[in-house]
């Protein structure tokens, strides 16, 4: 009568209980410690079995449903299994002295009180913030000109955006290495003959700065003026032809016109370079893997001088071994980047409204 | 509008976009010449022509490639096979969760999908020591290695991707009208039938988005892998090896730029290929993230 077939049935139930038999087996020899090396693939099998049966489970009304799940299930499991339950163990983490392998106890606020007594962290916090600023500023600055020239009357035009756009191909690792090169090698010969100085801009910490600060504008600004540009073209030509008409010129047709036409566009720039700057690590690590010395900031000598945030976090938990504590410290970002990035879009939002 | 400029600001402008395009090139320029030298001619000038030699060049090459630090082909397989499995998962998971999540108005799905929204913003760095240990355990206790695995690190990919690549394509699905799937109900078709052979292939130029996306910073990526995979692990990604290559050669300029050279070619190539759809395909993904 429900016209499914006795086979199907039968191919159905032997996958569900099998397959749950197996996977219960597999997880018994797993929680048993048996050593069976067998247990992980029937976990496997026996959940995609059982996952079979329940697509050939012989009903009409919940097929959908059980389609809904099936499409779901592997994606949700790992996206719960990679972002979910690490984020919920790393908040319960932090509030212990948890080695990487084992929490040994307790210690409340004690990983969070410890990071504000440390001045090379709160250091980091402090150019992680320096850098942002000079990023969101510099970053958009030059790819909103460049997209003006891009967008302007010149000979071309493709070639330039790609070009521009190139830099954005190549990882921080490998990009931070050609630099370092540039530096240390390229630039130093410039400075020789020029100032008579040897020195590379990568060993003195405020140069440095401005070394990781020149190359990320030179990775992201031609990614950044790509969208710059599409923001220009969406504004509608007789707009422009209207205002030529009332006889604006140039600088006023940017300012009146152009600017507050794209200020959607503005806000989704300053948003990615924001975040982008914020967690910014390979450039960082393969440039100058945050060394740099202070000489006195609240009367302690740091030797991190160009170390952000996101290296720094690097660096307390896999370097010096320090889990709880890196991993507090990384509670701490996510709070201040979710602060900050949802203090940014309000604001924005608000000057949209206001333009 | 522009028909009254006047020539000279067009020459002015052009001549920018030569500086800017020739300072943004710069330093693939030194990378090309340098790999072709020996380590006194770069010492002894960097950015001139003298001392390069194609002889140089693959005698470099060779090096590198045989390093037992970088195994490029090795480096370059792996990050080949963990990137292309990443994506068609990502895709074809990405797009079945998506419609699902957007084909039901139901409380379930719209928690699911602002957890996703919100998941966006979590920083690697919160969850990348406790998502080392828990793939450490759980490869212990199901006897199936997490870490330092070609599956381990695809699932990872599929876990960090899965948030942006169903918030794109959620977006896009939307605008698929719904008589569409309904005539095919009609017509006898089932929801997984409806989905793989009506709405999938409808998915076409958004697929190629989240792709460019998800490419992009998969086979760039350097922390998950080199936390996952570890820097002297047999399996390794090219950034990883770049890193561990470098590591272990101070200041030896020829080979490390040689590296680089290896690292940017497959991209650049690529690049060269399929440019238009590159850079739109970031365009959109950044308008709409």
């Amino acid at each position: 009568m429900d016209g499914f077939s006795s086979q199907r049935k039968l191919i159905s139930f032997v996958c569900l209980i099998g397959g749950a038999i197996l996977a219960i087996a597999g997880l018994g020899m797993a929680i048993g410690k048996t050593g069976n090396p067998l247990r992980g693939a029937a976990i496997i099998l026996g959940v995609v079995a059982f996952f079979v049966g329940l697509y050939l489970f012989p009903t009409l009304k919940h097929h959908r449903s059980i389609v809904n799940i099936i499409f779901l299930f592997p994606l949700l499991f790992a996206f719960a299994v990679t972002v979910i339950i690490p984020l919920v163990l790393g908040i319960g983490y932090s509030f212990t002295n948890w080695d990487g392998i084992r929490v040994r106890g307790f210690v409340g606020l004690d990983n969070y009180i410890r990071m504000f007594k440390q001045p090379s962290f709160l250091w980091s916090i402090l150019i992680t913030f320096l850098f942002v600023v000079f990023n969101i500023i510099f970053v958009n600055l030059i790819a909103f000109l460049l997209a003006l020239l891009c967008t302007s009357r010149i000979k071309g035009l493709g070639f330039f955006r790609a070009s521009y756009f190139l830099p954005n191909l190549i990882g921080g690792i490998v990009l931070g290495y050609i630099w370092q090169f540039i530096f240390s090698s390229v630039v130093t010969k410039f400075t020789t003959a020029l100032f008579d100085s040897r020195y590379s801009m990568l060993s003195e910490t405020k140069t440095a700065f401005v070394a990781i600060v020149i190359v990320y504008i030179w990775q992201y600004a031609g990614y950044i003026m790509l969208i710059y540009i599409t923001g220009l073209n969406t504004i509608p030509g007789d707009v422009l032809e209207a205002s030529a008409i009332d006889g604006a010129d140039a600088m006023q047709t940017l300012f009146s016109i152009k600017i507050p036409m794209i200020a959607p566009t503005i806000t989704i720039c300053t948003f990615l370079t924001l975040t982008s700057a914020f967690k910014q690590f390979d450039v960082n690590l393969a440039l100058t893997n945050g060394t740099g010395s202070v000489a006195s900031f609240f009367g302690n000598y740091l030797t991190n001088g160009t170390e952000m945030l996101a290296l720094n976090i690097y660096s307390t938990a896999v370097i010096n071994n320090e889990y709880a504590f890196g991993e507090a410290k990384a509670v701490l970002f996510f709070i201040i980047l979710a602060i900050v990035s949802i203090v940014q879009v309000r604001i924005s939002n608000k000057k949209e409204v206001e333009l | 509008m522009h028909t009254k400029e006047k020539t000279s600001n067009v020459v002015i402008r052009f001549i920018i976009a030569v500086i800017v395009a020739a300072y943004v090139l710069f330093p693939f320029f030194l990378v090309v010449i340098n790999s072709c030298k020996d380590t006194s001619s770069i010492t002894a000038n960097p950015i001139g022509f003298n001392g390069i030699s194609l002889s140089q060049l693959g005698q470099n090459l060779l090096d590198v490639i045989y390093n037992t630090h970088f195994l490029f082909w090795q480096a370059f397989g792996y990050s080949v096979i963990i990137t292309a499995l990443s994506l068609v998962l990502l895709a074809v998971l990405g797009a079945m969760a998506a419609w699902v999540i957007c084909r039901n108005h139901t409380k379930w799905s719209t928690v699911i999908y602002f957890t996703f929204i919100a998941s966006m913003i979590i920083p690697f760095q919160v969850v990348m020591l406790p998502l080392i240990s828990t793939f450490r355990d759980t490869g212990k206790f199901i006897g199936i290695p997490m870490l330092q695995s070609v599956p381990g690190i695809i699932f990872a990919y599929l876990g960090f991707g899965g948030a942006m690549t169903v918030f794109i394509l959620n977006g896009f699905i939307k605008g698929i009208p719904m008589d569409l799937e309904e005539a095919a109900a009609i017509d006898g078709c089932s929801p997984e039938q409806t989905f793989f052979m009506i709405i999938f292939p409808l998915l076409k130029p958004v697929i190629t988005t989240v792709t460019i996306l998800n490419g992009m910073w998969i086979w760039n990526d350097y922390l998950l892998p080199s936390m996952m995979l570890g820097q002297n692990g047999a399996v390794k990604t090219l950034p990883v090896a770049v890193q561990a290559f470098v590591g272990s050669y101070v200041k030896q300029w020829n080979l490390i730029l040689a590296a680089a050279l290896l690292a940017i070619v497959p991209m650049i190539v690529l690049f060269l290929f399929a440019q238009k759809q590159i850079m739109e395909g970031m365009i959109e993904g950044a308008v709409k993230g």
